[in-house]
Protein backbone atom coordinates (compact mmCIF):
# COMPACT_ATOMS: atom_id res chain seq x y z
CA UNK A 1 0.00 0.00 0.00
CA UNK A 2 1.50 3.26 -1.07
CA UNK A 3 0.68 6.67 0.24
CA UNK A 4 1.09 10.16 -0.12
CA UNK A 5 1.96 11.54 -3.77
CA UNK A 6 2.17 7.92 -5.18
CA UNK A 7 -1.28 7.39 -3.87
CA UNK A 8 -2.68 9.33 -6.90
CA UNK A 9 -0.57 8.16 -9.61
CA UNK A 10 -2.03 5.65 -12.26
CA UNK A 11 -0.05 2.57 -11.48
CA UNK A 12 -1.08 -1.08 -11.38
CA UNK A 13 1.97 -1.80 -9.32
CA UNK A 14 -0.09 -0.57 -6.05
CA UNK A 15 -0.93 -3.82 -3.52
CA UNK A 16 -4.29 -4.78 -4.04
CA UNK A 17 -5.43 -7.03 -0.71
CA UNK A 18 -8.14 -8.88 -2.41
CA UNK A 19 -5.60 -11.35 -3.94
CA UNK A 20 -8.04 -14.55 -4.18
CA UNK A 21 -6.92 -15.79 -7.50
CA UNK A 22 -4.57 -18.57 -7.44
CA UNK A 23 -2.08 -18.82 -10.37
CA UNK A 24 0.07 -21.69 -11.45
CA UNK A 25 2.72 -21.12 -14.26
CA UNK A 26 6.47 -21.84 -15.50
CA UNK A 27 8.58 -18.89 -15.41
CA UNK A 28 12.02 -19.36 -17.12
CA UNK A 29 11.47 -23.48 -17.00
CA UNK A 30 10.51 -23.69 -13.22
CA UNK A 31 7.25 -23.80 -12.04
CA UNK A 32 5.92 -21.11 -9.75
CA UNK A 33 2.90 -20.09 -8.01
CA UNK A 34 1.09 -16.87 -6.97
CA UNK A 35 -1.72 -15.40 -5.39
CA UNK A 36 -2.34 -12.44 -7.57
CA UNK A 37 -5.71 -9.76 -7.34
CA UNK A 38 -7.78 -10.62 -10.51
CA UNK A 39 -7.39 -7.55 -12.08
CA UNK A 40 -3.22 -7.53 -12.05
CA UNK A 41 -1.41 -7.07 -14.89
CA UNK A 42 1.47 -10.34 -15.44
CA UNK A 43 4.31 -7.23 -15.15
CA UNK A 44 3.28 -6.67 -11.93
CA UNK A 45 3.35 -10.33 -10.32
CA UNK A 46 6.32 -11.15 -12.23
CA UNK A 47 8.25 -7.72 -10.61
CA UNK A 48 6.35 -7.63 -6.98
CA UNK A 49 5.37 -11.52 -6.00
CA UNK A 50 7.78 -13.38 -8.34
CA UNK A 51 11.23 -11.20 -7.49
CA UNK A 52 12.01 -10.99 -11.59
CA UNK A 53 12.54 -7.08 -11.72
CA UNK A 54 14.15 -7.25 -14.91
CA UNK A 55 11.22 -6.64 -17.11
CA UNK A 56 10.46 -2.94 -16.81
CA UNK A 57 7.55 -0.92 -15.42
CA UNK A 58 7.09 2.36 -17.60
CA UNK A 59 4.04 2.90 -19.99
CA UNK A 60 1.75 0.60 -18.86
CA UNK A 61 -0.29 0.52 -22.21
CA UNK A 62 1.97 -1.41 -24.31
CA UNK A 63 3.76 1.75 -26.03
CA UNK A 64 7.12 1.56 -24.71
CA UNK A 65 7.94 -2.42 -24.73
CA UNK A 66 10.27 -2.24 -21.67
CA UNK A 67 8.36 -5.79 -19.85
CA UNK A 68 8.59 -7.55 -23.29
CA UNK A 69 8.61 -11.05 -21.93
CA UNK A 70 7.76 -14.50 -24.36
CA UNK A 71 4.31 -16.13 -23.37
CA UNK A 72 4.17 -19.26 -24.57
CA UNK A 73 7.38 -18.19 -26.86
CA UNK A 74 5.44 -15.28 -28.09
CA UNK A 75 6.64 -11.90 -27.62
CA UNK A 76 4.19 -9.63 -25.73
CA UNK A 77 4.00 -6.70 -23.01
CA UNK A 78 3.29 -8.06 -20.10
CA UNK A 79 1.87 -4.71 -18.56
CA UNK A 80 -1.31 -6.18 -21.10
CA UNK A 81 -1.87 -9.54 -20.39
CA UNK A 82 -3.65 -10.38 -17.29
CA UNK A 83 -1.64 -12.43 -14.90
CA UNK A 84 -4.69 -15.00 -14.42
CA UNK A 85 -3.83 -15.42 -18.52
CA UNK A 86 -0.93 -16.60 -17.94
CA UNK A 87 -2.42 -19.25 -15.51
CA UNK A 88 -1.15 -22.45 -17.00
CA UNK A 89 1.16 -21.46 -19.36
CA UNK A 90 5.20 -20.33 -20.10
CA UNK A 91 6.90 -17.27 -19.31
CA UNK A 92 10.06 -16.44 -20.32
CA UNK A 93 11.87 -13.25 -18.48
CA UNK A 94 14.95 -11.77 -19.43
CA UNK A 95 16.38 -13.03 -16.30
CA UNK A 96 15.73 -16.59 -18.22
CA UNK A 97 17.68 -15.98 -21.26
CA UNK A 98 20.93 -16.10 -20.02
CA UNK A 99 22.61 -19.98 -19.04
CA UNK A 100 23.76 -19.77 -16.03
CA UNK A 101 26.93 -17.56 -16.02
CA UNK A 102 26.79 -17.72 -19.73
CA UNK A 103 25.25 -14.76 -21.10
CA UNK A 104 22.82 -15.17 -24.18
CA UNK A 105 24.40 -14.05 -27.35
CA UNK A 106 21.98 -11.09 -27.68
CA UNK A 107 22.81 -9.98 -24.48
CA UNK A 108 26.15 -9.98 -25.54
CA UNK A 109 25.81 -8.06 -28.17
CA UNK A 110 24.29 -5.26 -26.12
CA UNK A 111 27.71 -5.20 -24.49
CA UNK A 112 30.29 -5.45 -27.10
CA UNK A 113 28.14 -2.64 -29.53
CA UNK A 114 27.26 -0.13 -26.56
CA UNK A 115 24.39 -0.56 -27.16
CA UNK A 116 22.93 0.26 -23.72
CA UNK A 117 22.78 3.96 -21.82
CA UNK A 118 20.83 4.39 -19.22
CA UNK A 119 19.56 0.75 -19.76
CA UNK A 120 16.08 0.91 -19.01
CA UNK A 121 14.85 -0.20 -22.13
CA UNK A 122 17.48 -2.90 -22.43
CA UNK A 123 15.62 -5.96 -21.20
CA UNK A 124 12.84 -5.60 -23.51
CA UNK A 125 14.72 -4.87 -26.47
CA UNK A 126 16.47 -7.75 -25.64
CA UNK A 127 13.63 -10.10 -25.18
CA UNK A 128 12.42 -8.66 -28.42
CA UNK A 129 15.58 -9.19 -30.56
CA UNK A 130 16.25 -12.79 -29.03
CA UNK A 131 12.65 -13.21 -30.41
CA UNK A 132 13.38 -11.77 -33.61
CA UNK A 133 16.66 -14.11 -34.27
CA UNK A 134 14.27 -16.94 -33.20
CA UNK A 135 11.85 -16.73 -35.57
CA UNK A 136 14.19 -14.84 -38.49
CA UNK A 137 17.78 -15.76 -37.92
CA UNK A 138 19.13 -13.17 -40.83
CA UNK A 139 16.58 -10.24 -40.47
CA UNK A 140 17.16 -6.97 -43.29
CA UNK A 141 17.39 -3.51 -42.03
CA UNK A 142 13.67 -3.08 -42.50
CA UNK A 143 12.57 -6.40 -40.72
CA UNK A 144 14.98 -5.62 -37.74
CA UNK A 145 13.32 -2.26 -37.24
CA UNK A 146 9.93 -3.51 -37.72
CA UNK A 147 10.25 -6.21 -34.93
CA UNK A 148 11.57 -3.77 -32.47
CA UNK A 149 8.82 -0.81 -33.72
CA UNK A 150 7.30 -1.51 -30.20
CA UNK A 151 10.59 -1.17 -28.02
CA UNK A 152 11.19 2.93 -27.56
CA UNK A 153 14.53 4.14 -26.04
CA UNK A 154 14.94 7.54 -25.52
CA UNK A 155 19.11 7.86 -25.26
CA UNK A 156 20.98 6.01 -28.46
CA UNK A 157 18.97 6.92 -31.38
CA UNK A 158 18.88 3.06 -31.97
CA UNK A 159 21.92 3.08 -34.30
CA UNK A 160 23.88 1.28 -31.61
CA UNK A 161 20.82 -0.81 -30.94
CA UNK A 162 20.19 -2.09 -34.63
CA UNK A 163 24.76 -2.81 -34.59
CA UNK A 164 24.05 -4.94 -31.61
CA UNK A 165 21.37 -7.06 -33.72
CA UNK A 166 23.46 -7.45 -36.69
CA UNK A 167 26.43 -8.53 -34.38
CA UNK A 168 24.03 -11.12 -32.65
CA UNK A 169 22.80 -12.45 -35.94
CA UNK A 170 26.51 -12.82 -37.27
CA UNK A 171 27.40 -14.63 -33.68
CA UNK B 1 -13.03 -8.35 -8.43
CA UNK B 2 -13.00 -12.20 -10.29
CA UNK B 3 -11.58 -14.12 -13.16
CA UNK B 4 -13.46 -16.62 -14.95
CA UNK B 5 -11.99 -18.93 -17.22
CA UNK B 6 -14.16 -21.06 -19.32
CA UNK B 7 -12.56 -23.93 -21.19
CA UNK B 8 -15.24 -24.29 -23.92
CA UNK B 9 -17.78 -22.47 -26.15
CA UNK B 10 -20.82 -23.79 -23.81
CA UNK B 11 -18.96 -22.84 -20.59
CA UNK B 12 -18.26 -19.31 -21.76
CA UNK B 13 -21.79 -18.51 -22.72
CA UNK B 14 -23.37 -20.21 -19.50
CA UNK B 15 -21.28 -18.03 -17.54
CA UNK B 16 -22.38 -14.96 -20.10
CA UNK B 17 -25.93 -16.12 -19.28
CA UNK B 18 -25.34 -16.12 -15.59
CA UNK B 19 -23.34 -13.06 -15.50
CA UNK B 20 -23.96 -10.50 -18.08
CA UNK B 21 -22.32 -7.45 -16.73
CA UNK B 22 -18.73 -10.14 -16.91
CA UNK B 23 -16.54 -8.01 -19.36
CA UNK B 24 -15.28 -10.11 -21.61
CA UNK B 25 -11.26 -10.24 -22.09
CA UNK B 26 -9.52 -11.92 -24.94
CA UNK B 27 -5.69 -10.04 -26.12
CA UNK B 28 -6.42 -7.63 -23.19
CA UNK B 29 -4.92 -4.89 -25.33
CA UNK B 30 -7.69 -2.41 -24.69
CA UNK B 31 -8.98 -3.79 -20.75
CA UNK B 32 -5.46 -3.96 -19.61
CA UNK B 33 -5.12 -0.56 -19.79
CA UNK B 34 -8.14 0.42 -18.11
CA UNK B 35 -7.41 -1.56 -15.45
CA UNK B 36 -3.41 -0.58 -15.09
CA UNK B 37 -5.08 3.20 -15.37
CA UNK B 38 -7.61 2.82 -12.86
CA UNK B 39 -10.42 3.66 -15.47
CA UNK B 40 -12.52 0.05 -14.97
CA UNK B 41 -13.19 -2.03 -11.68
CA UNK B 42 -15.34 -4.57 -13.78
CA UNK B 43 -17.15 -7.15 -10.74
CA UNK B 44 -16.22 -9.89 -13.23
CA UNK B 45 -13.93 -10.48 -15.96
CA UNK B 46 -14.58 -13.26 -18.71
CA UNK B 47 -11.00 -15.01 -19.79
CA UNK B 48 -11.70 -16.15 -22.92
CA UNK B 49 -8.25 -17.36 -24.52
CA UNK B 50 -8.73 -20.98 -23.37
CA UNK B 51 -12.08 -21.22 -25.50
CA UNK B 52 -10.75 -23.07 -28.28
CA UNK B 53 -13.67 -22.54 -30.67
CA UNK B 54 -13.21 -18.99 -30.73
CA UNK B 55 -9.32 -19.56 -32.15
CA UNK B 56 -8.17 -19.85 -35.33
CA UNK B 57 -10.13 -19.53 -38.46
CA UNK B 58 -11.35 -22.13 -41.52
CA UNK B 59 -12.61 -22.16 -44.96
CA UNK B 60 -16.55 -23.96 -45.82
CA UNK B 61 -17.46 -23.88 -49.54
CA UNK B 62 -15.49 -20.75 -50.27
CA UNK B 63 -17.21 -18.54 -47.09
CA UNK B 64 -13.85 -17.94 -44.61
CA UNK B 65 -15.09 -17.93 -40.85
CA UNK B 66 -12.43 -16.05 -38.48
CA UNK B 67 -12.76 -16.59 -35.29
CA UNK B 68 -13.37 -13.97 -32.74
CA UNK B 69 -10.27 -14.90 -31.40
CA UNK B 70 -8.47 -14.25 -34.35
CA UNK B 71 -4.91 -12.66 -33.72
CA UNK B 72 -3.69 -9.85 -35.92
CA UNK B 73 -0.53 -11.67 -36.03
CA UNK B 74 -2.24 -15.11 -37.61
CA UNK B 75 -4.27 -12.38 -39.91
CA UNK B 76 -0.71 -11.54 -41.58
CA UNK B 77 0.18 -15.06 -42.25
CA UNK B 78 -0.58 -16.86 -44.75
CA UNK B 79 -1.92 -18.66 -46.64
CA UNK B 80 -5.10 -16.40 -44.69
CA UNK B 81 -3.33 -13.11 -45.87
CA UNK B 82 -3.27 -14.20 -49.56
CA UNK B 83 -7.44 -14.77 -49.01
CA UNK B 84 -7.63 -11.33 -47.37
CA UNK B 85 -5.15 -9.48 -48.27
CA UNK B 86 -6.71 -5.92 -46.93
CA UNK B 87 -6.95 -7.38 -43.39
CA UNK B 88 -3.66 -8.36 -44.01
CA UNK B 89 -2.20 -4.93 -44.24
CA UNK B 90 -4.35 -3.43 -41.92
CA UNK B 91 -3.34 -5.78 -39.29
CA UNK B 92 0.51 -5.16 -40.30
CA UNK B 93 -0.67 -1.21 -39.20
CA UNK B 94 -2.08 -2.62 -35.55
CA UNK B 95 0.29 -1.31 -32.99
CA UNK B 96 3.64 -3.24 -32.46
CA UNK B 97 4.24 -6.94 -32.98
CA UNK B 98 4.08 -7.54 -29.23
CA UNK B 99 0.22 -5.47 -29.86
CA UNK B 100 -0.78 -8.23 -32.57
CA UNK B 101 0.09 -11.14 -30.78
CA UNK B 102 -2.23 -10.61 -28.62
CA UNK B 103 -4.83 -8.13 -29.99
CA UNK B 104 -7.59 -10.13 -31.86
CA UNK B 105 -10.36 -9.36 -34.60
CA UNK B 106 -13.32 -10.01 -31.49
CA UNK B 107 -11.85 -7.22 -29.54
CA UNK B 108 -12.37 -4.79 -32.52
CA UNK B 109 -15.30 -6.04 -32.87
CA UNK B 110 -16.61 -6.00 -29.12
CA UNK B 111 -14.54 -2.29 -28.84
CA UNK B 112 -16.32 -1.08 -31.51
CA UNK B 113 -14.15 1.94 -31.89
CA UNK B 114 -14.40 4.00 -35.50
CA UNK B 115 -10.50 3.61 -35.70
CA UNK B 116 -10.48 -0.23 -35.33
CA UNK B 117 -7.98 -0.91 -37.89
CA UNK B 118 -9.45 -4.47 -39.14
CA UNK B 119 -13.23 -3.09 -39.63
CA UNK B 120 -12.71 -1.50 -42.84
CA UNK B 121 -11.29 -3.98 -44.74
CA UNK B 122 -13.78 -6.48 -43.12
CA UNK B 123 -16.75 -3.61 -44.12
CA UNK B 124 -15.48 -3.80 -47.68
CA UNK B 125 -15.50 -7.57 -48.13
CA UNK B 126 -18.82 -7.78 -46.82
CA UNK B 127 -18.21 -9.12 -43.60
CA UNK B 128 -21.35 -10.37 -41.41
CA UNK B 129 -20.76 -10.98 -37.55
CA UNK B 130 -21.89 -14.01 -35.68
CA UNK B 131 -23.07 -13.48 -32.39
CA UNK B 132 -23.88 -16.55 -29.59
CA UNK B 133 -25.55 -16.80 -26.66
CA UNK B 134 -27.55 -19.67 -24.79
CA UNK B 135 -30.10 -18.59 -26.80
CA UNK B 136 -28.89 -18.93 -30.22
CA UNK B 137 -26.38 -17.96 -32.87
CA UNK B 138 -27.57 -15.05 -34.96
CA UNK B 139 -25.58 -13.37 -37.51
CA UNK B 140 -25.38 -9.56 -38.35
CA UNK B 141 -24.13 -7.62 -41.20
CA UNK B 142 -20.78 -5.91 -39.99
CA UNK B 143 -22.81 -2.37 -40.88
CA UNK B 144 -25.57 -3.08 -38.42
CA UNK B 145 -23.38 -4.45 -35.82
CA UNK B 146 -21.47 -0.85 -35.54
CA UNK B 147 -24.20 1.52 -34.03
CA UNK B 148 -21.77 4.30 -32.71
CA UNK B 149 -18.84 5.20 -31.86
CA UNK B 150 -17.43 2.44 -29.35
CA UNK B 151 -21.27 0.96 -29.27
CA UNK B 152 -22.37 -2.49 -30.77
CA UNK B 153 -25.50 -4.55 -30.67
CA UNK B 154 -24.29 -7.43 -28.96
CA UNK B 155 -27.19 -8.11 -26.25
CA UNK B 156 -25.93 -8.54 -22.93
CA UNK B 157 -25.93 -12.38 -22.87
CA UNK B 158 -24.21 -12.52 -26.40
CA UNK B 159 -20.28 -12.99 -27.30
CA UNK B 160 -18.88 -12.35 -30.40
CA UNK B 161 -18.18 -15.71 -32.44
CA UNK B 162 -16.43 -15.27 -35.33
CA UNK B 163 -16.86 -12.96 -38.36
CA UNK B 164 -18.08 -14.72 -41.67
CA UNK B 165 -17.38 -13.09 -45.31
CA UNK B 166 -16.85 -14.75 -48.97
CA UNK B 167 -13.70 -13.51 -50.17
CA UNK B 168 -14.08 -11.29 -53.51
CA UNK B 169 -10.61 -12.53 -54.74
CA UNK B 170 -10.33 -8.92 -56.11
CA UNK B 171 -7.62 -5.96 -55.51
CA UNK B 172 -7.71 -4.73 -52.27
CA UNK B 173 -5.89 -2.76 -50.47
CA UNK B 174 -5.88 -0.76 -46.60
CA UNK B 175 -4.06 2.64 -45.78
CA UNK B 176 -3.62 4.04 -42.77
CA UNK B 177 -2.40 8.24 -41.81
CA UNK B 178 -0.44 8.57 -38.68
CA UNK B 179 2.34 10.17 -37.08
CA UNK B 180 4.84 6.67 -37.18
CA UNK B 181 4.25 3.68 -38.78
CA UNK B 182 3.95 1.85 -35.60
CA UNK B 183 2.17 2.52 -32.04
CA UNK B 184 -0.61 4.71 -33.93
CA UNK B 185 -4.07 4.79 -33.91
CA UNK B 186 -4.96 6.18 -37.30
CA UNK B 187 -5.61 9.46 -37.43
CA UNK B 188 -8.14 8.35 -40.83
CA UNK B 189 -7.98 4.52 -42.59
CA UNK B 190 -9.14 3.45 -45.71
CA UNK B 191 -9.40 -0.33 -47.23
CA UNK B 192 -10.96 -0.48 -51.23
CA UNK B 193 -11.61 -3.10 -53.35
CA UNK B 194 -11.66 -2.69 -57.02
CA UNK B 195 -14.42 -5.05 -57.47
CA UNK B 196 -14.18 -5.61 -61.28
CA UNK B 197 -16.25 -9.04 -61.63
CA UNK B 198 -19.33 -6.68 -59.88
CA UNK B 199 -17.96 -3.63 -61.76
CA UNK B 200 -17.74 -1.51 -58.81
CA UNK B 201 -15.36 0.04 -56.26
CA UNK B 202 -16.09 -0.53 -52.86
CA UNK B 203 -14.30 1.85 -49.97
CA UNK B 204 -14.82 1.68 -46.16
CA UNK B 205 -13.13 4.90 -44.33
CA UNK B 206 -11.86 4.52 -40.80
CA UNK B 207 -11.61 7.35 -37.78
CA UNK B 208 -13.53 9.80 -40.12
CA UNK B 209 -17.12 9.77 -38.33
CA UNK B 210 -19.26 7.79 -35.75
CA UNK B 211 -18.18 4.57 -37.33
CA UNK B 212 -16.51 2.78 -39.96
CA UNK B 213 -18.44 3.73 -43.40
CA UNK B 214 -19.05 1.73 -46.63
CA UNK B 215 -19.24 3.85 -49.77
CA UNK B 216 -19.40 2.39 -53.32
CA UNK B 217 -20.10 3.17 -56.64
CA UNK B 218 -19.63 2.04 -60.40
CA UNK B 219 -16.35 1.17 -61.76
CA UNK B 220 -17.27 4.20 -64.33
CA UNK B 221 -16.96 6.73 -62.04
CA UNK B 222 -13.23 5.91 -60.81
CA UNK B 223 -12.84 9.56 -61.65
CA UNK B 224 -15.08 11.14 -59.04
CA UNK B 225 -14.32 8.39 -55.99
CA UNK B 226 -12.06 10.09 -54.25
CA UNK B 227 -14.51 12.84 -53.76
CA UNK B 228 -17.31 10.91 -52.87
CA UNK B 229 -15.70 9.37 -50.60
CA UNK B 230 -14.58 11.94 -48.28
CA UNK B 231 -17.96 13.34 -49.14
CA UNK B 232 -19.68 10.60 -47.47
CA UNK B 233 -17.29 10.76 -44.52
CA UNK B 234 -18.38 13.03 -41.22
CA UNK B 235 -15.34 13.41 -39.43
CA UNK B 236 -14.70 15.63 -36.48
CA UNK B 237 -11.78 17.44 -35.10
CA UNK B 238 -10.16 15.27 -32.18
CA UNK B 239 -6.79 14.92 -30.51
CA UNK B 240 -5.56 13.21 -33.48
CA UNK B 241 -6.21 15.51 -36.38
CA UNK B 242 -8.91 17.74 -37.52
CA UNK B 243 -12.00 17.27 -39.53
CA UNK B 244 -10.63 19.38 -42.85
CA UNK B 245 -7.29 17.02 -42.56
CA UNK B 246 -9.13 14.16 -42.48
CA UNK B 247 -11.42 14.78 -45.43
CA UNK B 248 -8.44 16.07 -47.35
CA UNK B 249 -6.30 12.93 -46.20
CA UNK B 250 -9.12 10.69 -47.49
CA UNK B 251 -9.19 11.82 -50.78
CA UNK B 252 -5.90 11.20 -50.85
CA UNK B 253 -5.93 7.88 -49.58
CA UNK B 254 -8.86 6.99 -52.06
CA UNK B 255 -6.65 7.98 -54.89
CA UNK B 256 -4.00 6.21 -54.13
CA UNK B 257 -5.64 3.02 -53.53
CA UNK B 258 -7.54 3.03 -56.57
CA UNK B 259 -3.99 3.69 -58.45
CA UNK B 260 -2.96 0.87 -56.43
CA UNK B 261 -5.78 -1.49 -57.42
CA UNK B 262 -7.03 -0.38 -60.46
CA UNK B 263 -2.68 -0.36 -62.05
Amino acid sequence: MRCGFWRNVPWSGVWHEDRGVKIRLTVNGEPREADVWAGESLLTTLRDTLELPGSKNACEQGECGSCSVLLDGALVCACLVLAAQADGHEVTTVEGLADREELHRVQRAFVEAGAVQCGFCTPGLVVATAALLEANPDPSDDEMREALSGNLCRCTGYAKIFDAVRLAARS
Amino acid sequence: MEVLTPRSLDEALSVKAERPDARPIAGGTDLLVELNFDRARPETLLNLNEVPELRGWSRENGTLRLGSGLTYAEAMRAPLAELVPALAEASRTVGSPQIRTRGTLGGNLGTASPAGDALPPLLVEGAQVELGSLRGVRSLPLSEFLVGPKRNALEPDELVLAVRLLPSAQPQTFMKVGPRNAMVIAVCSLALVADRERGELRAAYGSSGPVVGLVTAPLEERDHFADTVAAAASPIDDVRGTAIYRRHALRVLAERAMERCLA
